[in-house]
């Protein structure tokens, strides 16, 4: 029986003595990571509770930062189809009659930077005001039209310097049978420039939240490290360097990161859908382009893997100043 | 294989542990290391797998000036080591299997290799057939067994035993004395710090004495 064995063992050993190239190491050394990668996330479930715990908190911080760059790069996208949408609406004065507004719009359609004028009579303009503001009743009460004709013009795609249509709109200003010109830009301007503050804000705070990451990280791996400490004390004294030690740790505070990253995406993409439906139907009412920009398969990615990343530094910071003060007595 | 020249070991506030102790052991020698409770015997040994570092004086093991040793190198020379604790220093959220894997697991070894020489090591010292068990479901004696199977699995060049036979009854021990012959008799150097005067007697070793820190008499 026993000799029986010992030839099996021969035999695979020969066997394997072949296969000893780099090749056969690397893949040996692969498939140690990989055994101990799942080790550490077996231990890290073994104790559910410190796990979820730290992976709460670690999600929710996760959340806040994906949030915020979620919301930022939404309004982005937002003002951007509102600016699609960019026209100069001229107000005539009252006293010009629908023939000279439509002679002036002629004018208008002439000029290289326009692309279309349409004019808005001032029965239309009664008409639409009747359908849509629910006066109708109040307004058949007055006398006359007291609204004015509308030019709305819409300039070439090729203006698309704010200073252009300024200019645009100055020369237009300057037209006597124009009362007011307006342009729907400006506060989308003054929109974009407040969404750019508040992305460099979103910025500092995101930036905040990654450290937060790293500290529970961090703490959660110290007191792993704690509760571990006669296995790192054993582990050094039969001859385990440090990198061997540290290792497990390392792929705790991995796990650690990849869970919470995961689950910040998935918390993050259930809220987009839940206000994708609302926010459809405001878009609608506004006769709005815009669509709920949800994370892309980068972007997942990449908040999964700096999660992952975060995860490691943390415990990395820890393990290797705490590995130094582990003395084998 | 091991000389140590002239080495001091002063602990922060509790004086000279070792004083001006000189000796040297050959490749495959065997010695027993004597001397009252607190005469600094686990401190000796200690040094020698760089547990402490000495205070003054020189220590070679194997050819390696330990006073030049970098940290980084100290897990190469502990994998040189068979270490044998009086605590024993076993894991106990750990099989008995595990527990001696450890040394072998450290370096890479490929777990078939680890396997079949976690066996051959439990074989040795007589507890084969409890691999699976953890260390509390086992008596002391079988525990500090456990410990001499993980010093021994790594085939070292030096053993460095405290105590191994402190929990044992003659019978085992004298085994366990027998499993340290066969290793010296294939060139492995054995240092074993012991009160055990019957175990003294019984296998006949030079000796190493200690008494407050100070070698006393190299020949017995
Ligand atoms: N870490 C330490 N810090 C301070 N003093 C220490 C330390 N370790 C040991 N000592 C002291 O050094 C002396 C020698 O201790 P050591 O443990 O080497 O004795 P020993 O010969 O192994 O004793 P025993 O037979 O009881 O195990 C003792 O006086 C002890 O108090
Ligand atoms: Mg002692």
């Amino acid at each position: 029986m026993k000799s029986v064995k010992q030839n099996k063992d021969l035999g695979a050993n020969t066997h394997k003595s072949v296969r000893r190239g780099n090749e056969g190491r690397i893949s040996k050394l692969l498939q140690r990571h990989k055994v101990s990668l799942m080790a550490s996330l077996w231990r890290l479930l073994a104790t559910p509770y410190t796990t979820a715990m730290a992976v709460m908190v670690m999600a929710i911080a996760i959340t806040l930062a994906g949030s915020f760059y979620v919301l930022v790069s939404n309004s982005e996208q937002l003002v951007n189809s509102l600016q699609t949408g960019k026209q100069i609406s001229l107000f005539l004065e009252g006293g010009i009659s629908d023939q000279q507004a439509s002679k002036l719009a002629q004018e208008l359609r002439a000029n290289e930077l326009i692309e279309q004028v349409t004019l808005i009579t001032k029965q239309q303009a009664l008409a639409e005001f009747k359908q849509y503001s629910g006066f109708g009743v109040a307004l058949n009460a007055l006398e006359g039209n007291p609204l004015p004709a509308v030019l709305q013009v819409y300039p070439k795609e090729t203006l698309t310097e704010a200073y252009q249509l300024k200019q645009l709109m100055a020369q237009m200003q300057n037209e006597k049978a124009v009362d007011i010109a307006q342009m729907d830009m400006a506060w989308v301007t003054r929109l974009q420039s407040i969404i750019q503050i508040v992305s460099r804000v979103v910025l500092l705070l995101s930036s905040l939240l990654a450290l937060a990451v790293v500290f529970i990280t961090g703490n959660t791996i110290r007191s792993e490290l704690q509760e571990r400490h006669d296995e790192v004390v054993v582990t050094k004294l039969v001859g385990g360097t440090n990198t061997f030690i540290c290792l497990p740790f390392l792929y705790a505070g991995f796990w650690y990161g990849f869970i919470s990253g995961v689950l910040a995406w998935l918390i993050i993409s259930l809220m987009l859908l839940m206000i994708d439906g609302p926010l459809g139907q405001l878009s609608l009412l506004y006769q709005s382009q815009f669509q709920l920009h949800f994370l892309t398969i980068g972007e997942s990615a990449l908040l999964i893997f700096s999660a992952s990343a975060l995860g490691i530094i943390g415990a990395f910071a820890v393990v290797s100043q705490q590995l130094r003060l582990v003395k084998p007595e | 294989m091991l000389t140590f020249d002239r080495v001091f070991k002063r602990y922060p506030d509790a004086g000279d542990a070792l004083s001006d102790v000189s000796f040297h052991l050959d490749k495959g020698e065997m010695r027993y290391l004597t001397g009252h409770s607190g005469a600094g015997k686990s401190t000796l040994l200690k040094l020698i797998a760089m547990i402490e570092r000495s205070s003054r004086g020189q220590l070679l093991v194997d050819g390696q000036n330990l006073g030049q040793m970098r940290d980084r190198q100290i897990p190469f020379l502990r994998r040189k080591l068979g270490l044998i604790f009086q605590d024993y220093k076993l894991l106990f959220d750990r099989t008995v299997f595990d527990n001696v894997a450890l040394p072998l697991l450290v370096t890479g070894m490929g777990q078939y290799e680890i396997a079949r020489r976690v066996r051959a090591a439990l074989d040795k010292v007589g507890l084969l057939g409890k691999e699976n068990k953890y260390p509390l479901a086992l008596s002391g004696g079988e525990q500090q067994r456990i410990g001499i199977a993980r010093a021994v699995v790594n085939k070292p060049a030096i053993i460095l035993a405290d105590e191994p036979t402190g929990n044992l009854d003659p019978e085992l021990s004298a085994e366990i004395m027998h499993l340290f012959e066969q290793f010296k008799q294939v060139g492995v150097t054995v240092l074993i710090a012991t009160h055990d005067i019957e175990l003294i007697s019984r296998f006949d070793h030079k000796i190493l004495q200690l008494e407050h820190g100070r070698l006393i008499n190299q020949h017995a």
